[in-house]
């Protein structure tokens, strides 16, 4: 029994062929990966970690609808991003009217999915995956639309990366500097939306925040500079979703499990060092301060 | 506009040395002009004449909710004036003006906010900006100046977050400064800070606008360390205001015919002591 559930999950007989037949998904993954890496530094910045799982539950349930009526899944997925980017961007600034929403909107999206799901006849790999993530020996789906709407992503990212950093780190003064902090809001859901709806395709809506939450919580913990955060951000969700897929080819599970657990065990070890590195001051301070 | 021209510093605790205020000639850097401003049927104040000039200090005291924010946000162009104009060095205000430099109230930073002081600054160097953050030696350099002005260098790599309420808002002035403004709007820079830094806080600000012609409007409710500096005070509360100098205006006579009520003002070794003005002002005698 036990040797069975082990050689369900680590069995590397023919390794190098599965690897090249999961090339296609190991490229996507990566590009995820930046995507993850970048938009969470920002989600951690604005402090919406909530409003990712919201999006993708509705995420979620749009990518079900999608099955269900034999549709593009992430076509599906990404309208259910925008749906619930929208409501969340109409629902204003304040993280309190914001979070008890989103609270609602969730359970919401989650049920319509479930509903899809079960009126499914299709393949169980299929609907299992949306909530867990994708069995990697399953062919990544639509890896172009992945590709696409990633780099869409990216570039709305590089556009307003400066006045988002200023409008979610320093708002009041960002205003005054004429800086469209309102206006910023609704943008930056709308590019969360899109990666959340990308990300889900990977590991699934209920572990999304794995890849768009952590790596940046993690790279916060030991750095305060600005470069090196979105860096170590994207290096940590390369290495846990990428890493997962490796693992993840020799067995039958999802990927899912390995790609929270890397992206967990960085995310531990940086507390550490962090911790360590706040005991010893943080950083070298020559002067005592005047005041 | 003759209206209240400044006397000299009254009770500036640096006798014979004045502002570089320049003469009632030259032209004001901030002038507003029967200015109204409202809040959907509330009117904060109506009727208000303000000259500000070059090096001059105004503090604008009142009660909560008298509108003193607002005042900011209109000069800064977050708020247009429902009556009367506005302009900043003789032109209508503008969001993002280089003219104004702005310091928010100090505000908890949460200790792993991705932000060290440096970063602080350069957001107000080139933060509005779209694109990527590519920066050179350059700006470097203009950030380390500033908060070499400002005395903050020796924990510019330091989070914000691990940073004292007083060393924040030393590199919120040196962010503040980035542009070189004519005027620098000071919203409440020291609430919640202990008075030893309040002092240096002011000290720094008096500094500079003695040195660069800096004008400064500085929205408080600490009257003590600020009112030795201020050439004139405006006062704003329920919806009626008084411009002069603090000896003119913190009076008791003046302060209770302001609140429409007995408010006494006492004034002991140069320090002021306010007791019956409500902290907020309620809502409804707002009404002009």
């Amino acid at each position: 029994m036990s040797t069975a559930v082990w050689h369900q999950i680590f069995n590397y007989d023919d390794y190098g062929q599965v690897l090249a037949l999961v090339a296609n998904s190991i490229v996507a993954a990566a590009v995820l990966g930046v995507v993850g890496g970048l938009i969470s530094t920002f989600v951690l910045m604005r402090d919406l970690a909530f409003a990712v799982h919201g999006i993708a539950e509705l995420s979620f349930a749009g990518a079900a609808a999608a099955l269900l009526l034999g549709v593009n899944v992430v076509a599906g997925s990404l309208a259910g991003s925008v749906l619930a980017a929208a409501i969340i961007g109409a629902l204003g600034v304040r993280a309190r009217d914001r979070n008890s929403s989103i609270g609602v909107l969730m359970p919401f999206g989650l049920g319509l999915g479930v509903l899809f799901l079960s009126l499914y006849k299709g393949r169980a790999a299929n609907k299992f995956g949306l909530l867990t993530g994708q069995i990697v020996a399953v062919d990544m789906p639509q890896t172009a639309w992945l590709i696409g709407v990633s780099v869409v992503v990216l570039l709305a990212l590089a556009v307003v990366w400066r006045p988002l950093t200023f409008a979610s780190l320093d708002p009041d003064v960002a205003a005054a500097r004429g800086v469209p902090v309102r206006a910023l809001s609704p943008v930056f859901t709308l590019v969360l939306g899109l990666a959340v709806a990308t990300t889900i395709q990977i590991v699934g809506a209920l572990l999304v925040l794995a890849l768009v939450v952590t790596p940046a919580a993690a790279a916060t913990r030991v750095t305060a500079s600005p470069r090196l955060i979105p860096l170590l951000s994207v290096v940590f969700a390369v290495t846990s979703v990428v890493g997962g897929i490796l693992i993840a080819v020799g067995g039958s599970i999802p990927i899912s499990p390995y790609v929270t657990t890397i992206a967990f065990v960085i995310y531990l070890g940086c507390r550490v060092a962090g911790g360590v590195r706040t005991r010893n001051g943080w950083a070298r301070r020559p002067a005592p301060a005047a005041g | 506009m003759s209206a209240v021209s400044p006397n000299g510093a009254p009770v500036s605790g640096q006798p014979g040395v004045v502002a570089p205020r320049a003469a009632s000639g030259t032209p004001a850097v901030l002038s507003l002009t029967g200015a109204e401003l409202r809040r959907g049927e509330r009117v904060l104040w109506s009727g208000l004449d303000l000259e500000l000039r070059r090096g001059e200090f105004v503090a604008v005291l009142g009660p909560n909710g008298s509108g003193k924010t607002s005042l900011l946000h209109a000069i800064v162009g977050r708020l247009p004036l429902s009556a009367g104009t506005l302009l900043i060095d003789g032109r209508p205000p503008r969001r993002g003006s280089d003219l104004i430099g702005y310091i928010p109230q100090q505000r908890a930073v949460a200790p792993h906010t991705p932000l060290r002081a440096r970063d602080l600054v350069r957001l107000g160097v080139d933060g509005h900006r779209w694109g990527l953050p590519l920066g050179g030696r350059r700006l470097r350099r203009r950030v380390d100046e500033l908060l070499t002005e400002v005395g903050a260098l020796a924990y510019a790599d330091m989070p914000l977050g691990l940073l004292s309420g007083g060393e924040q808002q030393r590199v919120r002035i040196a962010q503040a400064l980035v542009t070189d403004p004519a005027i620098l709007l000071c919203d409440e820079p020291l609430l919640s800070l202990d008075p030893h830094h309040q002092n240096a806080i002011v000290e720094l600000l008096d500094r500079r606008r003695r040195a660069h012609g800096t004008a400064v409007l500085f929205v408080t409710h600490e009257l003590n360390p600020v009112l030795p500096l201020a050439d004139r005070v405006l006062y704003l509360a329920g919806g009626r205001f008084r411009v002069g100098a603090p000896d003119e205006v913190m009076t008791s006579s003046v302060l209770s015919e302001l609140y429409g009520g007995q408010v006494e003002v006492i004034r002991s070794h140069g320090r002021y002591l306010v007791a019956g003005a409500p902290v907020t002002y309620a809502a409804g005698g707002a009404r002009s």
